[in-house]
């Protein structure tokens, strides 16, 4: 089945984050991830590997395009797909989510790609039931297929990630997208650069593989590529910033900072967007902009992820 | 005569009187008779002396003293109840505990007291104290009725589980409180430094995406707690401190003759923040596992004397309750039934204390703090006994504990230092 590398072998029936991965187990994703693009292109988007396996969405926190990529992921590797959604991010009251996982592991499923408001609950979950768990997002910890997609999208732009320099802009503190980003592009060889107020970075930020800056004017010149990270009105807690319009002043990608960038900088965003806000729909919308790639390529990650977790799995019984 | 125990070959160690030689210990009607050399059978007529125990090459001391437990009777029975919690104290060697109010519904009145007491009565296992509340429903709005329930016998006033937040309410508890002859004593946590934090806030805080806790929301508690003791000048007791900016904050103030006292738990002695990085629950405590040089820290403190009192915080959780996100778990480690091995190893063995000086943070120094006459084996006093075999070694096993709850992260460790005996008013209330 290993086509690409025969040498190296993918151990993992769980994908709970980046920050456990070698360089070798990211490379080797976004590798398998390179040959799931062609199927999204033919005729019959469908390939067999996950025929007569089960996938269940279980989110307790809103999504649209995590969710329906998950899906569209599974569906395109011919697996059958249970949605569970529970806006309720309080499990302690009703079921646990333990038990709610137990239930559902007991109709057979095979893997559960589980988003969920707290840090941890993926690592959880693995801990305790057999099918595979693929983290979808968790509170403030790890988004990593968003890191995969986010470093594939830049690979196949760039060809590397050795040597650049990448900025991640804004509420780093409460971001999963940001920590994942993090482990990964580091350990790919990229220099990440952390932007955004000190209200906004976490605890001890100096000790992450980072530089930090407040200043995103100095920033901007520099890097080969920017991520800019949505303002997560619904995390943030008290008043990290005086005002949106501050914000936007400060740290918000504009047109006319755009002109001081490097004309070939990719600029990213996880989505969803606030137009205006982070970034002026100019640059959201204009020739560097790699956002929906993004979304595109997301596809293909997260078929990669599944059939990876799902063959480990296998190999395990 | 009725009844008549006889301790005999023992080390006994007496910190309140300066003991520490090998005698024997002669216990009648419940009280401490004498504690001499080889006592002569004659004198007490010991022929009738229907027990005598041989304690050769062990540790005969004050029985033990908790002054934080958390028995979660009334209203959490199915975690513990202070039969259940009175059962595992005296497997630790506890002869003395004290309750902390915070129950459902909280301890806040003479009739809530009473309650503790009379259940704890009727365990027939350890002295059952309580504390009671500062403000009604801990709320730290309005003063409970301090004076009635230290009538009714409670050792000291805190809201443990919040720090009483609003400064103005709590000078108003400490001026209202120098009527009495009470310890006010205080869980050091600023609710907004803290917000919705699970676990120490730092490093491991960052990578595991969880929001975190500052030592500020402990220090800056304590820091405003210090000035408001310089005023009103009444003994204040600071729970289960966790920080080393607490320690500078209790050295100032020792150093300015302030009646302040702390206490440490074994698991800010012996635990880290890095243990929470699989996400174990059993690790989710308040307040949270900080780092190793908070840890030195404490050490210091202790072995400067700067702390009063050792302390476990026995919060018992039921596994259900614990199998759960990190998130959402409740706060707490059950750790009473091993507690002793826990300070062998966190203080003994570094070095730290020598066991004279561990048994007086667990006897004479904390029956001060609460003001009881307990904590010494002084000729006429209620016979509070503990034997320990100090070189015995043992493996703690959660699935033994006489605790209804489980949520104890030692699971595994061996430890050293066993209780043999526990003897309560002269009766033998638990035998290994």
């Amino acid at each position: 089945m290993n086509r690409r590398s025969k040498k190296f072998k993918w151990q993992r029936k769980h994908l709970l984050g980046l920050r456990d991965l070698s360089a070798e187990e990211i490379t080797y994703i976004l590798d398998t991830a390179k040959g799931f693009e062609q199927v999204s292109k033919r005729s019959v988007k469908k390939a067999p590997p996950l025929r007569g396996k089960v996938v269940c969405n279980l989110f307790f926190e809103d999504s649209t395009r995590t969710r329906n990529s998950f899906a569209l992921a599974a569906s395109r590797l011919s697996a059958d797909i249970i949605e569970f959604t529970k806006k309720s991010s309080s499990v302690s009251k009703g079921e646990t989510l333990l038990d709610t996982a137990k239930n559902l592991e007991a109709m057979g499923i095979d893997i559960v790609v589980i988003r969920h408001s707290a840090g941890g609950a993926p690592k959880f979950l693995s801990r305790s039931i057999n099918a595979c768990v693929v983290n979808a997002g968790d509170g403030f910890c790890e988004h990593p297929t968003q890191g995969l997609l986010d470093i594939y999208t830049i690979r196949k732009i760039k060809g590397t990630l050795e040597g650049l320099k990448i900025a991640i802009v804004g509420d780093i503190a409460h971001s999963r997208v940001a920590r994942s980003n993090i482990w990964a592009m580091s350990k790919l060889g990229a220099e990440v650069i952390l932007v955004g107020p000190p209200t906004l970075m976490p605890a001890q930020v100096s000790r992450l593989p980072v530089s930090v800056s407040y200043t995103l004017d100095e920033v901007i010149e520099k890097v080969d590529v920017i991520n800019m990270l949505r303002i997560q009105f619904e995390r943030l807690g008290g008043n990290p910033f005086p005002s949106v319009r501050e914000y936007s002043h400060y740290f918000g990608l504009t047109v006319e900072r755009m002109k001081r960038a490097k004309p070939d900088i990719l600029v990213m965003h996880p989505g969803p967007i606030n137009r205006g806000l982070e970034i002026e729909s100019e640059v959201a919308d204009g020739p560097n902009s790699v956002i929906l790639e993004q979304v595109t390529n997301g596809l293909a990650v997260r078929m990669a992820v599944l059939f990876l977790v799902n063959q480990a799995a296998a190999q395990w019984k | 005569m009725n009844s008549e125990l006889l301790i005999k070959n023992g080390r006994v160690i007496d910190p309140a009187n300066g003991v520490d030689k090998k005698c024997d210990v002669l216990i009648v009607d419940g009280n401490i008779a004498e504690v001499a050399e080889e006592i002569q059978n004659s004198k007490f007529k010991i022929q009738n002396c229907k027990t005598v125990i041989d304690a050769a090459g062990k540790l005969v001391v004050p029985g033990l003293i908790d002054i934080h437990v958390h028995f979660r009777e009334p209203g959490d029975e199915e975690e513990e109840t202070i039969a259940s919690g009175s059962a595992a104290a005296v497997a630790g060697g506890f002869t003395s505990v004290v309750c902390m109010p915070n129950t459902n519904p909280p301890i806040e009145n003479e009739t809530d007291v009473e309650y503790i007491h009379r259940k704890g009565r009727q365990a027939r296992k350890t002295h059952v104290y309580t504390m009671g509340a500062i403000t009604k429903k801990r709320e730290g709005v309005e003063l409970a009725e301090m004076g009635l329930m230290a009538e009714a016998g409670a050792v000291g006033f805190t809201d443990d589980g919040n720090g009483v937040q609003d400064p103005a309410v709590m000078l108003r508890a400490l001026k209202y409180a120098t009527m009495f002859d009470v310890v006010i004593a205080q869980h050091c946590q600023d609710n907004g430094f803290a917000g919705d934090g699970v676990m120490n806030a730092g490093f491991h805080s960052t990578i595991l995406g969880l929001p975190g806790i500052d030592a500020l929301a402990e220090e800056a508690m304590l820091w405003r707690d210090i000035q408001l003791v310089k005023k009103t000048n009444i003994r204040y007791h600071a729970q289960h401190i966790s920080t080393a900016g607490s320690v500078e904050l209790i050295r100032a103030a020792k150093k300015n003759s302030l009646p302040i006292t702390c206490e440490v738990t074994p698991h800010h002695l012996l635990l880290t923040e890095q243990r929470c990085a699989e996400y174990d629950t059993n690790y989710k405590v308040n307040p949270p596992l900080r780092t190793e040089r908070d840890i030195e820290a404490l050490k210091e403190a202790i072995a400067e004397g700067l702390v009063g009192a050792l302390a476990t915080d026995h919060a018992p959780h039921l596994q259900s309750e614990k199998e759960l996100e990190f998130l959402a778990a409740p706060f707490g480690i059950a750790s009473l039934e091993c507690a002793l091995g826990l300070y062998v190893k966190a203080l003994l063995e570094p070095g730290v204390l020598d066991w004279p000086g561990l048994i007086r943070l667990m006897t004479e120094k904390p029956a001060n703090i609460i003001g009881v006459d307990k904590g010494t084996l002084g000729k006429g006093k209620q016979a509070d006994v503990t034997i320990i075999d100090p070189d015995a070694e043992y493996e703690i096993d959660v699935n033994k504990f006489r605790s209804k709850s489980r949520n104890c992260p030692y699971h595994g460790w061996t430890v050293k230092g066993k209780v043999e005996k526990t003897i309560v008013g002269g009766e033998i209330r638990f035998e290994a």
